[in-house]
């Protein structure tokens, strides 16, 4: 009786490890920053100087049926030659897309009335800090970013790998 | 009829559970019970038993896929006979469902039911309670709209707050770094596969107590529960005065359980199934997410409270609920459990109850969201622009075209973010409307960054004129004593 208790005991741990480490998957993947990378979002010419505008981008990490949820939506806001910035949309209070009001240059949530500046800093409402930035670079007369993960309020420094570069 | 006898005696001389089940039928129930307060559990059982057989039928077209369940779900509303009322019972279906666990919840715990001995009844049914908001919440998912889409937005972001594992439980909830595909997949696995076989059997033995343990007594003054005498007044009760569940206290059971369905089957009829809303396509930024019904009052707590106090009250305060819920029947196992020696439970519930609505109410308006088109879709109202002079019209140009109306209602237009303005130049000078406009605070931006002093000038100007007729504008005594009481900037009454 013991006996075979501690032989089904062992039978399922064997078995347990690897299905264990199977729905663990996304989190270890996630590790070893295989969801974040670089790709280029767009010509120069998209994003004129002194403008903030909305570009789009299929997530470089995807799979053949996600369908539209593959794209993902950002801010790109270029601030005169080389200097960028690139918002996440999502909010950094719960992540509710928030949208670009040039009149005012504010971003607003429609959620629960976070609003931020232009330069992404904190302006009002229940967010906690400042919208998260992707990593961007210039190269070949194209905007490169690097992203590829959803950012949310916990990641460390709010964005995926790593501190944004305007900090 | 003799047929039938005849099979049905053919059967259990196998199966053997006719008396067993005849006995448990017939069980002697206290005489009050069969009341129709004691009518919301096997209601809630019945409204389950419709979502298996509605959910079996929607399985049948809907595609757990993110890139095609929102079509399929167009398919089930438009193209499949009656695919849309299928969706509609199903959806109404779970709301009356977390609405009669709720009230099941309520009466038991009037009533006092939770006591000895019943205080691991009370338990499972609290695990029931969560499973149910659990699968009120993944059904949701499953309308695979825009509302779904970033309500796991919010989910994950919530989730990612919990210190340290917060980001891995971030993956492992969307099943990857971003809401898609993988995300659909695991909550369509919780909806149909783990949170159902878990519902069953937790109702089982949840019934099983019931039936174990007897139904609880009508709560009378003065009846008190101690575990030493309990069960022999118990038994005494049901042997001296009680009557068989069948048939006499299962008609008001069968005729509360058929109303519900009939309700049912009403709704879905008359105002057909939810959504979905817009396409699940994270570019389309122009969407402003609501949760369902029994979730608004989360909505409303998030957006209510302090910045600060938020991360620690979404992480603990669930845990804190359910734990509270847990210790009531250890806490409180032996006493009183009528109603009217129990002042603070009744109390609890009234508050509850006042608290769950005011939030939902609060919820349904959503007065701190800013109207995000008031500024080019809701004018100026004209008694505001009446008989005003130039530099005052173009403050008012100014305050629709700068987004001032979002977040500011001038004569019930416009968002509540803000306070209304429609009085605001009785209330602060023109110093202060400056310094308000330019600096913020208070929970507004400041604004001197984006309005030349031209701007800004007009738009105070405007301000100025913000207040009831005959009545002059808000004065500075102070600068009044220096530079006599003339009001030489504010505008004169009109």
């Amino acid at each position: 009786m013991k006996l075979g208790i501690l032989f089904n005991g062992i039978v399922a741990a064997i078995l347990a490890i690897p299905l264990v480490r199977y729905i663990l998957s996304p989190v270890s993947h996630g590790r070893k920053g295989a969801y974040q990378s670089w790709f280029a979002l767009g010509d120069l010419a998209q994003f004129p100087a002194g403008q903030t505008r909305l570009a789009t981008y299929k997530n470089p990490y995807v799979n053949l049926w996600d369908g539209m949820t593959g794209d993902v939506a950002c801010w790109v806001r270029h601030i005169e030659g080389a200097n960028f910035q690139v918002f996440a949309v999502n909010c950094a209070h719960l992540g509710c897309p928030v949208r670009w009001f040039p009149q005012s240059g504010l971003f607003m949530c429609p959620c629960h009335g976070g609003v931020y500046y232009q330069d992404g800093s904190r302006a009002s409402g229940p967010p906690e800090r400042g919208l998260f930035e992707h990593h961007y670079k210039v190269e070949n007369g194209k905007l490169w970013i690097k992203a590829g993960e959803m950012p949310t309020p916990g990641m460390v420094s709010g964005i995926p790998g790593g501190k944004p570069p305007c900090a | 009829m003799r047929l039938i006898k005849q099979l049905g005696e053919w059967f259990d001389a196998r199966l053997q559970i006719g008396a067993t089940l005849r006995e448990t039928a017939e069980h002697p129930v206290p005489r009050e019970t069969a009341s129709w307060f004691y009518v919301f559990g096997s209601a809630v059982v019945v409204v389950f038993i419709l979502q298996i057989f509605s959910g079996i039928m929607l399985a049948l077209i809907y595609v757990p896929s993110a890139g095609e369940a929102w079509n399929s779900l167009q398919t089930l509303n438009h193209e499949v006979t009656l695919g849309w009322f299928a969706r509609a019972v199903h959806g109404w279906g779970s709301e009356f469902m977390v609405a009669i666990v709720l009230l099941h919840m309520v009466q038991v715990f009037w009533f006092g039911a939770y006591k000895y001995p019943r205080e691991l009844t009370w338990v499972v049914g609290v695990f029931l309670l969560v499973m149910t908001l659990g699968m009120a919440f993944t059904g949701q998912v499953l309308r695979f709209d825009q509302d779904a889409y970033w309500g796991l937005g919010i989910g994950a972001s919530i989730s990612s707050r919990v210190p340290i594992i917060g980001p891995p439980i971030v993956n492992l909830m969307l099943g990857g770094p971003i809401i898609a595909g993988a995300t659909l997949s695991r909550f369509f696995a919780l909806h149909v596969f783990v949170l159902p076989g878990l519902l069953i059997a937790f109702v089982g033995l949840h019934l099983l107590m019931v039936i174990k343990l007897g139904i609880n007594e009508w709560p009378m003054p003065g009846r008190i529960v101690r575990k030493a005498t309990y069960v022999k007044e118990y038994h005494e009760l049901t042997n001296k005065d009680g009557i068989p569940f069948v048939p006499s206290a299962v008609w008001k059971d069968l005729f509360f359980a058929a109303f519900i369905l009939l309700a049912i089957g009403a709704c879905a009829a008359y105002f057909g199934p939810f959504g979905p809303g817009g396409e699940p396509n994270p570019t389309i930024i122009q969407t402003a997410p609501k949760p369902d019904f029994f979730f608004l009052w989360i909505y409303a707590v998030l957006s209510l409270l302090p910045p600060s106090m938020e991360t620690p009250a979404l992480l603990v305060g669930p845990v804190v609920g359910i734990v509270l819920l847990l210790l009531l029947p250890f806490v409180s196992s032996e006493g009183e459990k009528s109603w009217q020696r129990r002042p603070v439970a009744v109390l609890l519930i009234l508050l509850l109850a006042v608290a769950f609505g005011t939030f939902t109410r609060r919820a349904e308006h959503a007065p701190w969201s800013p109207v995000m088109d008031a500024w080019s879709g809701k004018p100026n109202p004209p008694q505001f622009l009446r008989n005003r002079t130039a530099l005052e019209r173009q403050g008012a140009l100014v305050f629709q075209a700068k987004q001032c109306h979002n977040c500011h209602a001038l004569g019930n237009e416009g968002g509540e973010r803000g306070p209304a303005l429609d009085n605001v130049a009785v209330s602060m000078t023109r110093d202060q409307l400056i310094r308000q406009v330019i600096q913020g605070g208070g929970n507004m931006p400041a604004y001197g960054k984006n309005l030349s002093p031209a701007e800004t000038t007009a738009l105070v100007t405007f301000l100025q004129t913000l207040r009831p007729p005959g009545q002059r504008p808000a004065r500075d005594a102070a600068r009044d004593a220096a530079n006599g009481p003339a009001g030489a900037l504010s505008s004169p009454v009109r």
